[in-house]
């Protein structure tokens, strides 16, 4: 069965261990996490996660439904198919000789990413933005010769007008009109 | 109060209501034993292994209907647990489970008796904590209670450094826990429930599926309003056996691998199936995608994860069972289903299902058939995993709610003893058997010392063919007939029980059954019947693996005398 890409939002207590509960529940089916980026979220002692994965729909339900049974889940949503906001952050170090800084200073500014470190010989690039952006600057910086690429994985956030949306929907639910 | 971790530990198992501990002592755990004595309250089980503690705590658990628990020392006490935690979990079970660890300056160092127990039950249990201070352990305890109870019961395991329990710490229990994200829901939808209830008064072949969960809700009361309100006919799983009377009219027994044909048959031309409190398992249904092609699902379960999980559910209703059926009774209207009750019975007298085929030598199955009559059905029995626990489930009428307590999703063989041996501490006036076969007996025997050093006045039934009979009968119908690792010696079992001070029976004799059963049962104390029994009998009927259930292998030879006929 086909395998489709999963973006799934997790509201997690901030404790020791939250992260294995979670990864287990991938794990014990063999499905591999793509990308994984954890932080604090707007309540203290609370951290969101967003999780991209590869996984068949219906297995992807009973991931989640398992994942809100965690206890130290507070909430978790699979928005593939919402309006969503999807950036991650990048740093590309790649090699820059003196006769090139030029060329790749422009390509940096036509991708409104910056130059963090500069170097005798090589730069460290580093863009912001969905994951399509960030791998064709990769690919356009590539014949220059990339030493190295780290990747945060992508965040994620339902857009605002999708959120009222949603929320204008369960109130018409609860009201029963 | 300024107490030690160790007496915050007792003090919380005292706040919580508990009187029986099942333990096992060593390093990691020396400073909760040290002030155990202080506690009189509470009674300390000295197991013989983990497993069984854990299993002991299971039996307790269930027939008590509140929380079981167990002990065990860190690395190896811990591990030894995990099975019976597993299993617990698995089935349901509301459990606490405390380990010790090494103390904190020696975790991560590979020290003695060292082992990531918490990460080792993080997968099988609940939830699990890994207490880092004394002043955690109040609130930890008081939450892994809640949690244990509450929604789907279930286990919590508490690891505690030793050194955590030596440390000082204000005591000052909580009196709520606050998750308001966990908090599970008891009502159910009330568009839901009208939805079902529409699908229900509608039905012209409704079946009721009743789990483990009317079990554990109690609702064993509103189950049979609703059966017998709208005359809908009522299957059990394996665990939800006992939670309907065994000879009610609407009983039509246990669905699945080793259900009734005419269970099995039946649910192919339901066309409204209502599952309370079971999770739709693959040894019941069979092949999901032949899963009983003509019906709607309802779905009235507290754990949503186990909606459209296994089979397509057509009205989910997420809820505690009693409360549900409660709120669904006023909205079912009252009916006969005649038609519908007359087609079972023509589907009973078609394929019998609970004819024992030899009445000349002893069968398996006189024992479980004489067991109810001896104990007028009323004794808790607790089984071990295989072909005599199958028996026991179709041979014994369980007309008394929640006397079958028996391992379900684990399947742990072994577990009929240290189970009998709970469920006796938890109802001491009750008579409690274990059903064991000689495989599994063979497992967690060494708990007849327990039995007598602790007085748990249990009485054991061996049922020995001198093999692992199930797995001889999977080799036998579907491995060629190859016989590989299974046949299994076994000791005197009658020398063995006198050797460990209890008295022992034995027989080979269909006319004997009855009388050394009642012999048991009159000896004051743990008492152990050896019957040998037929050894290559094979449990019918029988649902081959990934078969669906109208695939079901009814008994060739009940077959040829019903051709006879």
């Amino acid at each position: 069965m086909a395998a489709n890409k999963h973006t799934i939002i997790l509201l997690v207590r901030n404790r020791p261990g939250v992260l294995t509960r979670i990864a287990s529940l991938f794990r014990r089916r063999l499905i591999n996490i793509e990308s994984l980026a954890v932080g604090h979220s707007e309540t203290p002692g609370m951290s969101r996660m967003t999780i991209g994965v590869d996984g068949e729909n219906v297995t992807m339900d009973q991931v989640v439904k398992q994942c809100q049974k965690l206890v130290d889940v507070v909430k978790v949503v699979d928005v593939s198919s919402e309006q969503t906001v999807q950036h991650e952050l990048a740093m590309i170090m790649v090699d820059c000789p003196p006769e090139k800084r030029a060329e790749l200073v422009a390509l940096t500014d036509i991708y409104k990413s910056s130059i963090v470190d500069v170097g005798p010989d090589a730069i460290i690039i580093e863009t912001v933005g969905d994951e399509s952006k960030v791998d064709s600057l990769i690919d356009l910086l590539a014949p220059y010769g990339i030493r190295e690429i780290v990747r945060t994985g992508r965040v994620a956030m339902v857009r605002t007008s999708a959120a009222v949306d949603d929320g204008r929907k369960r109130f018409i639910r609860a009201i029963g009109a | 109060m300024r107490l030690s971790g160790a007496q915050i530990i007792m003090e919380s198992l005292v706040r919580e209501g508990v009187d029986t501990i099942f333990g096992y002592p060593g390093g990691a755990v020396l400073p909760m034993y040290h002030v155990m004595p202080e506690y009189p309250q509470l009674r300390h089980i000295l197991v013989r292994h983990e497993q069984c503690g854990a299993h002991m705590a299971d039996g307790y658990a269930r027939v008590k209907g509140d929380v079981g628990v167990c002990i065990g020392t860190s690395g190896p006490g811990a591990t030894n647990l995990v099975t019976g935690l597993c299993n617990a979990q698995m089935d349901s079970v509301p459990m606490i489970a405390i380990t010790g660890q090494v103390a904190r300056p020696f975790i991560g160092r590979d020290a003695f008796q060292e082992c990531d127990i918490t990460g080792v039950t993080l997968p099988v249990v609940k939830h699990n904590y890994l207490v880092r201070s004394a002043a955690e352990l109040a609130p930890t305890f008081a939450e892994a209670f809640y949690l244990a109870r509450s929604g789907r019961p279930g286990v919590v395991h508490i690891d505690i450094p030793k050194d955590v329990q030596l440390e000082l710490a204000e005591f000052d229990y909580p009196t709520n826990v606050s998750l308001p994200w966990y908090e599970p829901k008891l009502e159910g939808n009330p568009e839901a429930i009208k939805r079902a209830a529409k699908l229900i008064n509608e039905a012209k072949r409704p079946v009721i599926i009743a789990g483990h969960g009317v079990i554990l809700s109690g609702a064993y009361a509103e189950l049979r309003e609703l059966a017998e309100k709208a005359q809908i006919p009522v299957v059990n799983t394996l665990l939800g056996i006992s939670s309907f009377p065994g000879t009610h009219p609407l009983f039509l027994g246990m669905m699945g691998m080793h259900g009734m044909a005419w269970v099995n048959y039946g649910m192919g031309e339901a066309d409204v199936i209502i599952g309370i409190g079971q999770r739709w398992d693959d040894r019941a249904l069979g092949r999901f995608v032949d899963f009983a092609p003509q019906a709607k699902l309802i779905h009235i379960d507290i754990d949503p994860s186990e909606t459209d999980k296994n089979v397509k559910i057509t009205v989910p209703i997420t809820g505690d069972a009693k409360t549900v059926l409660r709120q669904l009774l006023p909205h079912i209207q009252p009916a006969h289903h005649a038609e519908w009750l007359a087609r079972i019975d023509e589907l009973k007298r078609e394929h019998p299902s609970l004819e024992i085929p030899n009445n000349d030598r002893l069968m398996p199955q006189h024992v479980s058939r004489a067991l109810y009559e001896v104990t007028n059905g009323e004794a808790y029995i607790a089984t071990g995993v295989g072909q005599h626990q199958m028996w026991q489930a179709q041979y014994f009428w369980y007309d008394h709610p929640n006397r079958l307590i028996t391992s379900g999703g684990l399947g742990t063989m072994g577990f009929a003893l240290p189970a009998a041996m709970g469920a006796k501490i938890a109802k001491p006036d009750a008579m409690v058997w274990a059903v064991e076969g000689d495989g599994g007996f063979q497992m967690t025997l060494q708990e007849l010392a327990t039995c007598v050093q602790e007085n748990i006045p249990v009485k054991i039934a061996i049922v020995d063919n001198g093999y692992l009979g199930m797995v001889r009968q999977w080799q036998e119908l579907f491995h060629d007939n190859r016989y590989s690792q299974v046949a299994m010696l076994g000791p005197d079992y009658v020398k063995l029980a006198e050797a460990y001070g209890i008295p022992g029976f034995r027989t080979d004799r269909v006319d004997e059954v009855e009388d050394v059963l009642r012999a048991a049962m009159a000896h004051d104390g743990p008492a152990l019947v050896h019957f040998l029994v037929e050894a290559e009998e094979n449990c019918y009927p029988m649902v081959p693996p990934g078969a669906a259930l109208s695939e079901t292998i009814k008994d060739p030879r009940l077959e040829r005398a019903l051709a006879r006929v």
